[in-house]
């Protein structure tokens, strides 16, 4: 695979596609559709690609030798600039076990949500397009390693993430885009600030022997890069480490989204579309995590440790609050998105145990979650699509007229329940195993457990008022799933059921990397 | 055979029911024989669990074959070394026993369904049901670690779920199956955490690796203390799952499910699952544990007997009588009575069992009626479902010649000798004046069903005899509760084979955390050796469950049974004196006893105190962390945006009025000031140098810099 552009690909074959999307004729609907999917559906073939050729032994996190398919051009370069030397940014690509997982899972939910997204009919040229942005923005994140690309990739995603909620929403569509918007925005200038910290606290020897600051994700890990008197450098007395360590951790903490910056979640759900929705909880809330595990962590393995029991509580604050307000929803979709809030919480404490089994579990949560989200907002979008409500009190007794629905409803909901056998209990369980084995968040995992119970409290409660009981007159002619939304829903539900068996086709791909980063975290700085 | 070939014949035992679920759950719907598919690979399954155990009793009657694979590797984790989740198959005497016995009543209820659900509109789906249930189950029975039991315990409740809520267009039903879902997480929440202290200081799962480590003397986190925590927490599972109190709410409501799955499931094997689980952890429990698990078994047991007492849903009797039998079990291995309690958990599932499907008998026959009030006679139309009734009730009541005088007096006998070794005789008089509970409220059941004159005449007209399809599981399990199959002497259950099989595994817990009776250095039982779990035999692993408390046992013995004979003829006698020849009015004694007659016909509040303290407040909660998401966090974030646009505002003001104020202002001045000069620029020169003359005499007297 040597010197193949994979990872320029996966970025850049949504923008081709893109461009020919906004090419097409004005009513060529069809045709719009077809080239997204085929965008998609190439994007699954390079993630697979990807993990056939995929190292598994090479740990990646701090080491750029152990990095896969890396791609390192200089972006931007300008000579002898008053003060700074030389200038220079690089466009810096490549995977380890920490991001392939999250590209896998990527690709496979866009795809998924470009057939949800079949039956948008308002403009559906601009849709695709704004779509692809979105989608090649979201592959950048995951593939950076270079700060200055990645917030690029970050900042760009914002755009199109506007518009498809606020063009293609629901009655509050504005509402939810402005309040979605700005909310990351105000994070992305923590990260801003962070980030131009961190330029003017290290420096990065270049090929030619000379030293210059630097954007590079994993020069910036390297403590002896930092220069003695750096604002961000940890040998300096008067450092300003910790307090950029918490402004980057909220600009993440805004897209997890953790308590108390999550209130922009269940609006932009219960406004944005079936498909955007689907993205937004399937992949969109990872590179909250993601980027924590990326940056903030290997950069700040001091600050890191010593708020790990901080980190830790607001986890639990997530799965337990999120839990609580979830029980108390009276609309599925804000249910669904308060469910989500929830379970990122357990994301949040596993990565708190900095353990190699709670990080697993954390990284394979996101992934699980990710799936079984995207399965539950299909599943709403299902029933709003048929019966124009998602009142939890307007149904009842679906289970008898749609039985093929409410099997992947039962499926989707136990795996969200956290049932063994389904992928949602592997990764809950690790996460519990790696977090209860740290002494001082043992406590706070004890009461994360209170989630298991209350999750299961909910999401039973919704199946019954929805699914069992009587079925009122009204829905008598609701038609059970047609094959596209066949094609949707069994792929996922495989997914969570051989993933509850086999948990190792997810988990081998990140075990190394982990592990190195676990150590990593240990032993840096201390 | 080869152990190696015992392995694969549980495995293939394990999957036949998975493989029906799959089969019938996917095209049942298309082809209706297809539950047949399942009925069948049930029936192999059963000829498979036979033949096992006969292989092993006969040729490993000695050995526990374990075999181990790995589920999870997580590499070369730092400070730990390479950690790996296995997960593994076990096979001893106590799990060949509970295959047998989970597939055959399985099978069993099998048969007995297809008359008893014919026309039932999701007929196939509900045996898909059971095989996915009987899949968990056995799932459970196999495990050789901790983490797989979890699993299994997990989707036992799952198939639970789905078949007490089966008929989910009543409300009640889909309200039972929710209940019993969640009461059971409760429990297993208890559990987890408990295999968590396990695990996070062993790094196994495996039963057998962790009773060597703490044999080593390797204690949780350097504490005994923390022993007693992992034992009592996951016995918190079984108190879930065998409905133990507080826990035991969701088991009675669970009767809303069909007859033949409440025999299966919530009289046979799903609630033994619990007893089973303790029973796997009994060497790790140390004193203490055992002291909480005796109580909270004794305590279930008379609060479900003083229950049984007056209820009138047949159903309803059978499910408290089951709460009690298990408390009986719970109670039993707490004062270490191991055999007698897993001999319980058997003869039990037989005669329970039997009981269920025999009221699922009389139910099916008087069209779903199941208000004793509304029986009385039948014993004439359903002879056969009387007889075997009988036999059922006659074992559950403990009178000689059947298997649960076997079972239920060893068991009494060793809370007997528990109390004579540390006094807390407490134990012991609890159990005996069940004993007498149970006789007495089994037959109140049998009376008011059976004999007398039928009080509903209509619903006795068309009463009639079972189909022999249910009628033949009846005779089966009727048979099994004769002592035969137990022990050729029906007073000594210890001359009978089980008793040989089943032995008390021994304590590996340290010296100072066990009972006195339980210490070593006096008793060592030579030769039993830790590596009966495992095969690593180190030396100081050799370890002893107490000879002490078996001759205390002995002694006590036949005392016990005659204690507990009296006991059960008095119970019997006072059924007769209430209920058949009505000597005593069973009502003016509810009347003389009015408050106690309350608390027990209304299960003691317990639901209604539940829900009031635990899931209003529950509800409330939620409500007010909506509220103050929406109210207060997102209030914060809405009025930080009105703020900021009114901050805006403000600044906008300035910027037209001040700012821009003061640029239009500056240009007024200029421009008025322009008006003013215009008139100075008369275009004269010596005007001109008039001014520029004035002008520098001015500056110079202001600055005066001479």
């Amino acid at each position: 695979m040597q010197g193949f552009p994979l990872l320029t690909l996966l970025i850049f074959i949504p923008i081709v596609g893109m461009i020919v999307v906004l090419l097409l004729p004005k009513n060529a609907d069809n045709n719009v559709r077809y080239t997204t999917l085929g965008v998609t559906a190439l994007q699954l073939v390079l993630a697979a690609v990807m993990m056939l050729n995929f190292d598994y032994s090479a740990g990646g996190i701090f080491e750029a030798s152990s990095f896969q398919f890396i791609e390192k051009v200089r972006w931007i370069e300008i000579q002898n600039v008053a003060f700074l030397g030389t200038v220079k940014i690089d466009y810096f690509l490549g995977v380890d076990g920490l991001s392939a997982p999250l590209i896998l899972l990527s690709t496979i939910v866009f795809f998924i949500a470009t057939l949800s997204a079949w039956t948008i009919k308002k403009s559906p040229k601009g849709f695709f397009a704004m779509y692809l942005l979105l989608n090649a923005a979201t592959m950048g994140v995951f593939v950076s390693l270079d700060f200055f690309l990645f917030f690029v990739f970050w900042e760009v995603m914002l755009l199109p993430m506007y518009f498809l909620i606020g063009i293609w929403g629901g009655p509050r569509k504005e509402y939810a885009a402005i309040k979605f918007f700005i909310y990351t925005m105000l994070g992305g200038i923590f990260m801003l600030i962070t980030m131009i910290g961190l330029y003017f606290s290290a420096t990065e020897l270049l090929a030619d022997g000379t030293r210059a600051y630097t954007f590079n994700l994993l020069a910036l890990m390297d403590q002896s890069n930092y220069l003695a008197d750096g604002i961000l450098s940890a040998s300096n007395p008067e450092n300003w480490r910790m307090l950029a360590y918490i402004g980057l951790f909220a600009a993440f903490a805004v897209k997890i989204p953790m308590f108390p910056f999550h209130t922009w979640l269940p609006d932009a759900h219960v406004e944005a579309p079936t498909p955007i929705s689907v993205v937004l909880a399937g992949v969109l809330l990872k590179l909250g995590t993601y980027g924590i595990l990326r940056i903030s962590f290997p950069i700040f393995p001091d600050i890191t440790r010593e708020l790990m029991w901080y980190i830790g509580l607001f986890g639990v604050i997530n799965i337990v609050y999120g839990a609580l307000a979830a029980m108390a929803q009276k609309d599925f979709k804000k249910l669904i998105a308060y469910s989500s809030i929830s379970h990122m919480g357990y994301v949040l404490l596993g990565m708190a145990s900095l353990s190699s089994t709670g990080l697993n579990g954390a990284i394979f949560q996101m992934f699980n979650h990710g799936t079984i989200t995207a399965m539950l907002f299909l599943i709403v979008g299902v029933i709003y699509d048929r019966a124009h409500t998602r009142g939890l009190n307007d149904f009842g007794g679906l289970a008898n007229q749609m039985p093929v629905y409410t099997g992947f409803v039962t499926v989707a909901f136990f795996a969200a329940i956290g049932l063994p056998g389904l992928s949602g209990w592997v990764s809950e369980a690790l996460v519990f195993v790696g977090a209860f084995g740290v002494e001082s968040i043992r406590t706070l995992t004890i009461i994360g457990m209170l989630g298991i119970l209350l999750g299961a409290g909910y999401m039973l409660w919704t199946l019954q008022r929805v699914y069992l009981g009587e079925l009122p007159d009204k829905w008598k002619n609701l038609k059970d799933l047609d094959k596209r939304e066949l094609a949707m829903l069994v792929p996922l539900a495989i997914i969570t059921v051989v993933l509850g068996i086999f948990p190792s086709i997810v988990l081998d791909i990140m075990t190394t990397s982990v592990n190195s980063l676990v150590e990593f975290l240990a032993t840096t700085l201390n | 055979m080869t152990e190696s070939s015992l392995i694969s014949l549980a495995v293939t035992i394990l999957f036949l029911p998975l493989v029906g679920f799959i089969i019938v759950l996917l095209f049942g719907k298309r082809y209706e024989k297809l539950y047949l598919v399942e009925v069948g690979l049930i029936t192999v399954a059963l000829l498979l669990s036979i033949f096992v155990g006969f292989i092993k009793l006969t040729n490993y009657v000695n050995d526990t074959i374990i075999t181990q694979f790995t589920w999870i590797d997580l590499g070369n984790v730092p400070s730990i070394g390479h950690l790996t989740i296995n997960l593994g198959i076990m096979i001893d005497n106590v799990t060949v026993i509970m295959l047998f016995v989970v597939t055959l009543i399985s099978a069993l209820v099998h048969y007995f369904s297809i008359a008893y659900m014919a026309g039932d509109k999701r007929f196939s789906r509900y045996f898909a049901y059971l095989g996915i249930f009987t899949f968990s189950m056995l799932g459970i029975v196999i495990a050789d670690n901790l983490l797989m039991i979890y699993i299994f315990w997990e989707l036992v409740g799952l198939s639970s779920y789905l078949l007490i809520g089966f008929w989910y267009e009543k409300k009640t039903a889909s309200d039972a199956s929710m209940k019993a879902f969640l009461t059971n997480r409760i429990g297993d929440i208890g559990m987890f955490i408990g295999i968590l202290i396990l695990f996070t200081n062993y790094h196994t799962f495996s039963f057998a690796e962790i009773f060597e480590q703490i044999s080593n003397g390797v204690v949780p986190f350097g504490s005994n203390g923390w022993l007693t925590a992992a034992g009592i927490l996951i016995f918190l599972g079984a108190v879930g799952k065998s409905a133990q109190v507080p826990l035991h709410v969701w088991l009675p409501d669970a009767m809303e499910g069909p007859t033949p799955v409440s025999a299966l499931i919530h009289a046979a094997t799903m609630v033994a699952a619990g007893v089973y689980l303790v029973a796997r952890i009994f060497p790790l429990l140390t004193a203490d544990a055992m002291i909480v698990i005796a109580v909270v078994g004794a305590i279930t047991s008379i609060f479900a007997a003083s229950i049984a007492l007056t209820q009138n849903d047949i159903k309803k009797v059978l499910a408290y009588s089951t709460v009690s039998q298990l408390g009986y079990m719970i109670m039993a291995l707490g004062v270490g009575a191991y055999t007698f309690a897993f001999f319980h958990l058997v003869t039990h599932a037989f005669f329970k069992g039997l009981m269920f499907l025999g009221s699922g008998s009389v139910i099916h026959s008087m069209h779903h009626e199941q208000d004793m009030r509304n029986m009385g006679g039948l014993k004439k139309k359903m002879p056969i479902t009387y007889i075997t009734f009988l036999i059922g009730t006659l074992a559950i009541s403990g009178v000689p010649l059947t298997s649960g005088f076997l079972s239920k007096d060893g068991l009494l006998a060793g809370t007997w000798a528990f109390g004579n070794l540390t006094g807390h005789y407490l134990i012991p008089i609890i159990g005996f004046v069940v004993a007498g509970m149970t006789a007495f409220y089994m037959f109140r059941l049998v009376i008011m069903t059976f004999h007398g004159e039928p009080r509903n005449q209509h619903k006795y007209d068309h009463a009639h005899e079972s189909p022999k399809l249910m009628t033949i599981p009846l005779i089966i399990l009727a048979s099994l509760s004769i002592f035969i199959f137990y022990t050729p002497n029906p007073a000594a259950p210890a001359d009978g084979w089980f008793y040989n099989w089943i032995q008390t595994p021994a304590t590996v817990v340290p010296e100072d955390a066990r009972f006195e009776f339980m210490k070593s250095d006096s008793h060592r039982v030579e030769g039993t050796e830790i590596n009966n779990y495992g095969g690593s035999g180190s030396e100081n692993a050799v370890v002893t469950h107490s000879e002490m408390y078996e001759n205390e046992m002995h002694n006590v013995h036949y005392p016990a049974m005659i204690l507990s004979i009296i006991l059960a003829g008095l119970g019997i006698l006072f059924a007769f004196l209430m209920y058949h020849w009505k000597k005593i009015s069973a009502d003016k004694l509810a009347e003389k006893l009015k408050p106690l007659y309350n608390l027990s016909y209304n299960k003691w509040y317990a639901d209604e105190i539940y829900s009031y303290l635990f899931i209003q407040r529950t509800h409330d909660l939620s409500r007010f962390i909506a509220w103050f998401d929406s109210t207060i966090v997102d209030g914060i974030v809405n009025y930080s945006a009105t703020f900021t646009r009114g901050v805006a505002n403000i600044a906008g003001w300035f910027d037209t009025y001040i700012v821009d104020g003061f640029v239009n202002f500056t240009a007024f001045v200029n421009g008025f000031a322009g008006l003013a000069l215009r008139k100075m620029q008369t275009g004269k020169v010596q005007t001109y140098i008039v001014y520029v003359v004035f002008s520098v005499i001015i500056i110079l007297l202001i600055i005066r810099p001479f």
